[in-house]
């Protein structure tokens, strides 16, 4: 089984995240990055559907980003993934979902998977779209919000948290998931892992290695635009008050000023 | 004038409030088009509402085969409507499905999409917030047809009755649009509330809700209010709620009129599915808990008292 688990790299939540003023752009050069935290269990994922399989299945990394997003994928081969290929181009600098997953698609072409997985979410973009576009795109069902997965031979199987409760839902090999956090706990890298991960093979592709068409992405090609943007205030922290006893009526009182009562 | 179309959210058939705040939005950007895809005979329960709302044409496509796959079969459906009608634009609800459909649709057509949008202009321009609700976009689409997911409760939805002419259409979905096939859904009991994603008030607890006995407590306010009862990832792990009622960045994203969060330290993953509420209410007997920073009023007490007492309080002053 051949499963290529897709991994971004993504400004740390609690840094302070701004778009650059001259192309409106998200600025990811002046802030601490991670790996996306619901991708580790996508990695993770994929270790342990290789693991029980057994059957020296091989986990592929693949991301595309900038030079420094190399050091997400790094931390994916020091969990225990085999082999990366890092997507990276000038030309491909704020190119919308929609040209991502086709970039993500074209290279995922030219490999030979089974499993795609990526995560549910990622916490910069938040869009939650990448498995239906890759679907879409590749031709293949996709398995979006996978609490669980179950592979059997040709057959997979999740469970996909829906709004009354859950669907199982099945289909066969190609297929794209993605996985929420409820699916396992990821691992830590070990000492060995981090060492044995500079060792592993890796591509870097630029967009004429992989035959992605320089009209398609990037920002000029962008399928939106974003018009102008601006930063609020942080939300006012409001009133806080303490429990002398009549703190049921404190909070009654504050929902009857605002008309909820 | 231009036609718009709205895709019908509902639940087996009957149109969630979404529905209505999204045709609202439509008739600011032309005349519009409801489509209402699902299993057979459940548009039934549906046509009224949508005709309340202003659809002016109720497109109506109803077979095994939409019900019983994922997203692809009705991708299939609404990109041939939209290469056969043109419409200026296509509005979706911002749930899990309404943003999946939406980005096949988006390849389909060869079209921009603007996901979790919370306000549409008439010109079709629209506000995102992102960061956390720290810095507001507007976005326009500049490719192929308007695709907008529209986030629940981000305009209140306002009747205006028109006659909603049905227009069935044929379905008839690709082998390839099958591939991932609902195999069982197993719906877990908890009903009887509003949904999460529509309801004007949403009470959560957290871990300080110790129990799922504790529970008892959160839903008794949440009834007192009409409200939606949410949790956080520690009481949905810990067993205590259902894991649909999860609010946050892996579970549900909620922008109600009030939160309300008791028991909640206001983790960024938590914050993520809750920060675009209007108001934000916050019970903690940790003074120091993250989700102070962001309530609009926070009471610092024990849960175990505050709570009924504010129920007591609501149902008293509620008359
Ligand atoms: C990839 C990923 C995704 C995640 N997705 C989500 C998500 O979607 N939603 C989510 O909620 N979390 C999510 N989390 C988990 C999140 O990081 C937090 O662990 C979680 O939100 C904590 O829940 P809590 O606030 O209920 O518990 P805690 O952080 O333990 O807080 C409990 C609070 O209750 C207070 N308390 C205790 N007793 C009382 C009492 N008697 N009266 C009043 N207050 C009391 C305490 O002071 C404390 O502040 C995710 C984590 C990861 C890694
Ligand atoms: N540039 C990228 N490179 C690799 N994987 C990505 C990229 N963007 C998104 N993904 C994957 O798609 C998932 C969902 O992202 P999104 O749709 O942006 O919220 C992420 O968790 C990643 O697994």
């Amino acid at each position: 089984m051949n499963i290529v688990v897709l991994v971004k790299q993504v400004p740390d939540t609690w840094a302070e995240r701004k778009l650059q003023d001259d192309d409106k752009t998200l600025d990811r050069a002046s802030v601490d990055v991670v790996m996306n935290e619901i991708d580790e269990y996508a990695v993770e994922e994929a270790l342990r559907i290789k693991e029980s399989a057994g059957d020296g299945s091989e986990i592929t990394v693949l991301t595309m980003g900038p030079d420094r997003a190399v050091e997400t994928i790094r931390k994916a081969l020091a969990m225990g993934a085999d082999k990366a290929v890092h997507l990276s181009d000038e030309a491909l600098h704020g190119s919308c979902a929609l040209q991502t997953s086709y970039a993500l698609a074209t290279v995922l072409g030219t490999l030979d998977y089974d499993l795609v997985i990526c995560g549910s979410e990622s916490t910069d973009a938040r869009l939650s779209i990448m498995a239906p576009l890759l679907a879409e795109r590749l031709g293949v069902p996709q398995l979006s919000g996978a609490r669980k997965v179950t592979v059997s031979d040709k057959t997979v199987r999740i469970e996909r948290q829906t709004e009354s409760g859950y669907d199982v839902i099945e289909a066969a090999t190609p297929t794209v998931i993605s996985v929420v956090e409820k699916i396992n706990e990821p691992r830590y890298p070990s000492f060995k892992g981090i060492m044995a991960a500079k060792k592993k093979p890796l591509t870097t592709l630029t967009i004429a290695d992989a035959g992605i068409a320089p009209d398609q992405v990037g920002l000029a090609a962008a399928t939106s635009s974003v018009e102008s943007f601006s930063t609020r205030p942080p939300r006012q922290a409001g009133q806080i008050v303490k429990d002398e006893g009549d703190g049921g009526s404190r909070v009654a009182d504050f929902l009857a000023s605002q008309k909820f009562l | 004038m231009a036609e718009v179309l709205v895709i019908v959210d509902h639940l087996d058939g009957t149109p969630k409030k979404v529905t209505y705040e999204l045709l609202t939005k439509a008739r600011e950007l032309g005349e519009p088009s409801a489509v209402f895809l699902g299993a057979p005979g459940q548009s039934a329960a549906a046509l009224d509402g949508l005709g309340r709302y202003g659809a002016q044409k109720v497109y109506v496509g109803e077979s095994e085969d939409i019900a019983g796959f994922l997203t692809a079969p009705k991708a299939e459906i609404i990109a041939a409507l939209v290469k056969d009608k043109a419409p200026v634009a296509v509005l979706f609800a911002s749930s899990a499905e309404g943003k999946e459909v939406a980005a096949r649709v988006a390849v389909k057509t060869g079209s921009g999409l603007l996901a979790d949008a919370v306000d549409l202009d008439a010109d079709g321009t629209a506000t995102q917030s992102i960061f956390g609700g720290a810095v507001e976009v507007k976005s326009t689409v500049t490719t192929g047809t308007n695709l907008v997911t529209i986030r629940p409760n981000s305009t209140p939805p306002v009747e205006q009755a028109s006659e909603a002419v049905v227009e069935q259409l044929t379905v008839e979905v690709t082998e390839a649009a099958k591939g991932a096939r609902i195999v069982e859904s197993v719906v877990e009991g908890k009903g009887g509330r509003p949904d999460l994603g529509d309801a004007a008030i949403v009470v959560s607890g957290g871990r300080g809700v110790g129990a799922a006995e504790g529970f008892g407590i959160i839903e008794a306010l949440a009834d007192s209010l009409g409200a939606a009862v949410g949790a956080s990832r520690a009481a949905t792990d810990a067993g205590w709620y259902p894991h649909q009622h999860q609010v946050g960045q892996t579970g549900r994203t909620v922008s109600p009129q009030l939160y309300i969060a008791a028991g909640i330290s206001g983790a960024i993953q938590h914050r993520a599915g809750m920060q675009t509420s209007k108001t934000i209410v916050a019970i903690n007997k940790d003074a120091e808990a993250p989700i102070f920073e962001l309530a609009d009023f926070g009471l610092v007490g024990d849960l175990f008292t505050v709570v009924p007492a504010l129920t007591e309080q609501i149902v008293k002053r509620k008359g």
